[in-house]
């Protein structure tokens, strides 16, 4: 918490926050609200800091003391190792090493004396930085391999190091020494893997309610709002209190406030915390609890196992394809930790790119090569993956399941079929993210084990309506009766065939929706580890007939 | 000048962990250390010239000081690289 009252903010004579119940409003009180929407349940207040972009270089500019630049250039480097060093010594484990690893780059006797050599002969200092950053970029980008990802963080330091030698604020996740809440017009995957533990919340200008901001948000168990149009206009350091689920904002809290709302948050988190064992309505009908994770550091207790394990979140910033031993050892990792484990293969296109796949752009992505399509350029990549998830499920003794994402022909789920079961693995089933694949679901089936139906994409793909486009929140809705239809057509062909159809969308995760997908015929739910307490008491709460008749309701 | 060959025990190289605990320790000592693999030869308290030797394990660097001091700090970071780091790190863990 900060020392001394937000600037410039307008305090509403608000009551109390809420009482922690799902059903009432997060805050009550006049003035001072924004509206987003919530994408990430729980509730966070504390002041609210953005994230500054990074620094245009303007043009050069004559230099008259070059003395002068060399010492500005020396304070620049000085002044983000010195910021580095401070926030590693507030983080522990690997967090803390990388952090003191950028900080001793920062650091860099060569590098300093590279760059004061620039400004001696006549450079600025943003642009001697600049340019010395850049030749060591460059170095490390030619080793290749692990070197040329480190190439990434020159990046963040020199653009550090120009934004002080320029006097702008330091760009990237601000570190202000107290837990705030990260105000952003929008995060990039990385910015939002690289959260350190004093952020209480995202809120976002941009944004949908399936980005992968949203999605790794919830992953984190962190409160964020995205869509939230004027947050970039509320100043730094003004208390805010955010609700993830109704998407509501008060600006100007007290202090006092801000300390109720994250009290009656840790209440809430504990009493659904203390909720154990397997998912079922409370007239007995069993719905497993499967959770959705990216690497085994996801894993938690209390769910039932994996019902979606991202493979591509282990690969996502590497410039070299992941090797077979590498692949083994990650599944294995997962399987042997894990009772039943889901593992869905690489998921990239253009529009989720993985470097190291080299896939050429594409005027529109989301309707391009991307999931299993990927296999019609590079069939190598999903034949080394079989073979690592099958190596690891002979290592572990665990039976793998494996599915394949963006399934839309029956002759790809075959084809599919073929290749995994050809390798001994013992489960074989199909993402439904594609209407085509939901219309064949029966006919799917036949070659098939098990369906996981991904409301985002199957929303995106019914309703024309790209997921990350926030103007469109209304169509992407998961409630919308088509999307409906479309799950219990396959929940239904599931039923016939005797074989499990499950959603591992992030609609199964929220509690006001997975009793009416149970309702809807699906037999396990999949979500971040995180909404698990939430679902298993709201299905808890209701009969099957109850979920039946929101079901019904719902499609009429 | 004092000078010690030695093998890069780490199973990462002289990236990541180890390299930042070579480093530090190098800018401990007080004593300028250059590292030297094949024709480059880099400052041991650089981190961007100890990561651009791109030394994996096994790969053999040799270490030069001179005056005073020069070979007791040679000694420690001999004992150091010889180490496998990276595994020291799976203990902690």
């Amino acid at each position: 918490m900060p020392d001394q009252p937000a600037p410039g903010s307008g305090r509403p004579d608000s009551a109390p926050p809420g009482s922690g119940h799902p059903d009432r409003p997060a805050f009550s009180g006049s003035g001072g609200f924004l509206t987003g929407l919530g994408v990430s349940q729980g509730r966070a207040a504390g002041p609210a800091m953005r994230m500054a972009a990074p620094p245009t270089l303007p043009p050069p500019r004559p230099v008259a003391d070059p003395a002068a630049e060399s010492s500005a250039v020396a304070a620049a480097l000085e002044a983000v190792a010195a910021d580095l060093s401070r926030r590693a010594a507030g983080a522990s484990g690997e967090a803390a090493d990388i952090l003191e690893a950028l900080a001793m780059i920062a650091d860099d006797p060569m590098l300093l004396e590279d760059a004061q050599g620039r400004a001696r002969e006549g450079m600025d200092a943003a642009h001697a930085l600049d340019a010395a950053f850049a030749q060591h970029r460059d170095t490390l980008a030619a080793l290749g391999g692990y070197l040329a990802e480190r190439a990434a963080d020159l990046d963040d330091l020199k653009h550090r190091a120009v934004a002080f030698a320029l006097g702008l604020p330091m760009p990237g996740l601000p570190s202000p020494g107290h837990p705030y809440v990260l105000v952003a017009e929008d995060l990039s995957p990385a910015d939002t893997a690289g959260l350190g533990p004093d952020v209480l919340a995202l809120v976002t200008e941009r944004g949908g309610p399936t980005s992968h901001t949203a999605i790794l948000a919830r992953g984190r168990g962190l409160p964020a709002v995205v869509a939230c149009k004027g947050i970039m206009d509320v100043p730094d350091g003004t208390v805010v209190g955010v609700d993830g689920r109704t998407g509501e904002l008060a600006v100007g809290l007290t202090e006092q406030e801000a300390a109720e709302v994250q009290e009656a948050d840790r209440a809430e988190r504990a009493r659904l915390a203390a909720g154990r064992g397997p998912g079922r309505t409370s007239d007995g009908h069993p719905v497993k609890l499967l959770l959705n994770i990216g690497s085994a550091a996801d894993l938690r207790p209390g769910a039932e196992g994996v019902g979606l394990f991202r493979t591509e979140f282990l690969f996502l910033d590497r410039t070299t394809a992941p090797s077979f031993e590498e692949q083994v050892a990650a599944y294995a990792e997962v399987f042997a930790r894990a009772e039943s484990v889901i593992v869905r293969t690489l998921d990239a296109g253009t529009d989720k790119p993985l470097p190291f796949l080299g896939l050429p752009g594409e005027p529109n992505p989301a309707l391009g090569v991307r999931g299993l399509r990927v296999d019609r350029l590079l069939p190598d990549v999903l034949d080394t993956q079989l073979d690592a998830i099958a190596e690891a499920a002979r290592k572990t003794g665990a039976e793998a399941w494996v599915m394949a994402p963006m399934v839309t022909t029956t002759a790809e789920a075959t084809g599919f079929a073929k290749r995994a079961r050809a390798r001994g693995i013992a489960r074989v089933g199909a993402m439904i993210e594609v209407p085509a694949a939901a219309l064949r679901a029966g006919r799917l089936l036949r070659e098939l084990d098990f369906l996981s139906i991904g409301t985002n994409d199957l929303a995106q793909y019914t309703f024309a309506a790209d997921r990350q486009h926030s103007a469109l929140a209304d169509l992407l809705d998961p409630r919308q009766p088509a999307l409906l239809e479309l799950i219990a057509m396959c929940a239904r062909a599931g039923r016939e065939a005797g074989k499990p159809v499950g959603v591992c969308g992030e609609a199964a995760g929220d509690p006001l929706l997975a009793p009416l997908l149970v309702g809807l015929g699906v037999t396990s739910l999949s979500m971040a580890p995180v909404c698990v307490p939430a679902v298993r008491e709201a299905l808890a709460g209701l009969t099957l007939a109850d979920c039946r008749e929101r079901a019904t309701a719902a499609l009429a | 000048m004092a000078q010690r060959t030695v093998i890069v025990a780490s199973a990462s190289g002289l990236h990541a962990r180890p390299a930042k605990l070579f480093v530090q320790a190098a800018a401990r000592l007080g004593v300028p250390v250059t590292v030297r693999l094949g024709e480059k030869a880099v400052p041991a308290k650089s981190m961007l010239g100890v990561l651009s030797l791109g030394a994996v394990r096994g790969t053999e660097v040799t270490l030069e000081a001179d005056g005073p001091g020069a070979e007791e700090a040679l000694d420690s970071l001999v004992a150091l690289l010889s180490r496998d780091l990276d595994a020291e790190e799976a203990l902690d863990a």
